[in-house]
């Protein structure tokens, strides 16, 4: 006779019962529910696949439909049949890098404010505000970004408009900082107190032990931080579109900073909405969103391997 | 002076308005005629329980941005009068309408552009004619910002603006700035058109783009934002959207011709140079509720154009 544990609860109380019994054979509802566990675990894996597997099968033809290189184009016209790219490959580069940029030192030294410097009762103000912070949709700073910012980088630095690669940045930068402070927040963290102990044992000040001995010890995880914020950046879309002014040059001048660029993203947003299903234009929007994967990927792969370094190290780099 | 003036415009268009939804092209019932919103709709109210016969209708009603506050207030106001009828409007530009007729999800498309050849090919390989349908007229109108001295433009300086080959302020007789380029996402109809008929001049051999510098902003309010604070840009749009805080430049189709602004009256007669008519389109000739509300909109519809900044038909058909 079958025991016949039913859903739900009593099957709860049957899995109890299961792991006292001396003899320690499960039932079949035990390996009923590690069976769903494990697909649901794998299904993750699966979505991915299938994802990717989608964008290939959607942008690969740009590959063939296209000449050899017509991809790397210096011209966007896309309307036109000019499918050049690389204007918007090197825009999202020079937003997302110099968002980085502008967002790492702050972020880091904010984390080495909330974790080190400020006392109990601030840290606990600072920890949720900051992720607040995380919670602001980008629309909203992508507005602020267009009625505030953007006038003030062109009166401030007199460029012909304020919708620039540096106003996207800005933008960007305020976007990633609460990943790269909860990130590097983390590493300090992580660094053992006995570090700390030591240093200040050896007669260094608490700045000295702070700079030369905790912030050295969990660079790892900066840099593992400055990773996530620039993934977080580089598929940033709907506030980079609306304050980068997305005009499709090659940012290559000296003053491309101060210039409109044009980022991938933005590009994939902007004219999804209206191609022909199964057009040129269409499979060119996917094999630009393969690349955004791949460069995700890569940016991922490389938090990953930081991250695996510092467990094996012992936090210590 | 420049706000005087559209004020003054505006003011003409109300009165415009006021008078056209009298003598729209099937003339309205004399006592609904006078109002363009629930005024008429309540006039024609008897005629719902004609063709839907108790059932409820729906029209899906998908296509170009420049249309879509149009196209909702001829539904608002066409659902008012005819219970049985609703019709969803949605946005996304002239593309994704033809696209969502040529799959057959909807009726009722709308485009502020004709079907290109393609298109219509794509069509009668899926087994219909797409009929045409002018709705309604569009202008558009090239804005500044009101601190720009500059207020009229030939085609041709427009197309030189536009294509980089004048790149301050100063080659077209204002001050001696750069020049921002503003332009429609390249999404949008407004867009093709504006290539075509100004950046082009109408040429059909002419393959000129415009500038990689332009800003390409994903919507009017992009444009009219960056506009009202910037004194170097230049932008377009659909006359439905210019806002008064812009300026509004007066445009020649020639040299030396005569420089007119966008109004209801210059783009009737034909002498604002950059007008287009604005479409829907159906599925083979419109039946049923379909054929009712287009029949509605190419007679007491008219009334609600001017309200939204674009131009009625005189007269409607072909």
């Amino acid at each position: 006779v079958k025991p016949a544990p039913g859903k739900g609860a009593p099957s709860g109380r049957t899995v109890a019962r299961a792991s006292v019994r001396p003899s320690g054979r499960p039932r079949w509802s035990e390996f009923g529910i590690e069976a769903l566990i494990r697909v649901l675990g794998f299904s993750t894996v699966g979505f991915v696949l299938l994802i990717f597997g989608f964008l290939l099968r959607e942008g690969l033809p740009v590959f063939f439909e296209l000449p050899a290189g017509a991809l790397l184009g210096r011209f966007w016209y896309p309307t036109f049949g000019s499918f050049g790219a690389l204007p918007l490959i090197l825009g999202s580069a020079l937003v997302t890098l110099l968002a980085v940029l502008i967002a790492l030192p702050l972020g880091v030294t904010a984390a080495v404010f909330v974790r080190e410097v400020a006392p109990r009762w601030a840290r606990e103000v600072l920890k949720p505000l900051i992720e607040v912070l995380a919670g602001i949709p980008s629309v909203v700073l992508g507005f602020f970004g267009m009625t505030v910012v953007a006038p003030l980088v062109r009166q401030w630095l007199g460029a012909p408009t304020g919708l620039t690669a540096f106003t996207g940045a800005l933008v960007l930068a305020y976007m990633s900082l609460p990943t790269i402070i909860s990130v590097a927040d983390d590493a300090l963290d992580a660094v053992p107190r006995s570090y700390r102990d030591a240093g200040l044992a050896m007669g260094a000040t608490r700045w000295q032990t702070t700079w030369r001995v905790v912030v050295p010890a969990g660079r790892s995880g900066v840099i593992i931080a400055a990773m996530l914020g620039m993934g977080r950046a580089i598929g940033e879309t709907m506030a980079v579109m609306m304050v980068t002014g997305n005009a499709a040059r090659l940012p290559l001048d000296a003053a491309a900073l101060f210039k409109p660029v044009r980022t991938m993203t933005a590009t994939i947003a902007a004219e999804m909405g209206e191609v022909a299903r199964g057009g040129v234009h269409y499979h060119a929007l996917f094999g630009i969103g393969i690349l955004l994967f791949v460069l995700t990927f890569l940016i991922n792969l490389a938090a990953a391997r930081a991250i695996f370094r510092r467990r094996r190290k012992g936090g210590l780099r | 002076m420049g706000t005087v003036r559209r004020l003054c415009t505006l003011r003409r268009w109300a009165a415009a308005a006021v008078a056209l939804a009298c003598f729209g092209p099937f003339g309205c019932a004399p006592a609904g005629g006078g109002a363009t919103g629930p005024g008429g709709a309540t006039a024609r109210g008897g005629e719902a329980d004609g063709p839907g016969g108790g059932q409820e209708v729906l029209i899906k009603n998908i296509g170009s941005d420049t249309l879509v506050n149009l196209a909702l207030a001829w539904a608002e106001a066409y659902m008012a009068s005819h219970p049985r009828v609703r019709i969803s409007v949605t946005g996304g530009g002239s593309g994704t309408g033809i696209a969502a007729l040529l799959n057959r999800t909807i009726p009722l498309a709308n485009a502020s552009r004709a079907m290109s050849p393609e298109e219509i090919a794509e069509a009668r390989a899926a087994g219909f004619q797409p009929v045409q349908h002018t709705v309604a007229l569009d202008a558009i109108a090239v804005v500044v910002n009101p601190s720009n001295p500059v207020d009229r433009l030939t085609l041709r300086q427009l197309a030189d603006i536009y294509t980089g080959r004048i790149r301050r302020w100063s080659g077209v007789g204002g001050q001696d700035r750069p020049i921002v380029l503003l332009s429609r996402e390249s999404n949008s109809g407004t867009y093709v058109y504006f290539i075509e008929r100004v950046i082009r001049l109408g040429q059909k051999g002419n393959q000129d783009l415009p500038s990689p510098e332009t800003l390409l902003m994903p919507s009017s309010e992009g444009i009219s934002n960056e506009v009202r604070q910037n004194p170097n840009a230049i932008g377009y749009d659909g006359l439905g959207y210019v806002t008064a805080d812009q300026k509004v430049l007066a445009v020649s189709a020639g040299e030396g011709g005569p420089y007119v602004r966008p109004e209801a009256a210059t783009v009737l007669d034909g002498s604002y140079p950059i007008a287009r008519p604005l479409y829907m389109y159906t599925a083979g000739a419109p039946q049923g509720a379909v054929a009712d509300y287009l029949s509605w909109i190419l007679g007491p519809g008219q009334g609600l154009i001017q309200g939204l900044g674009f131009v009625p038909l005189v007269r409607s058909g072909e």
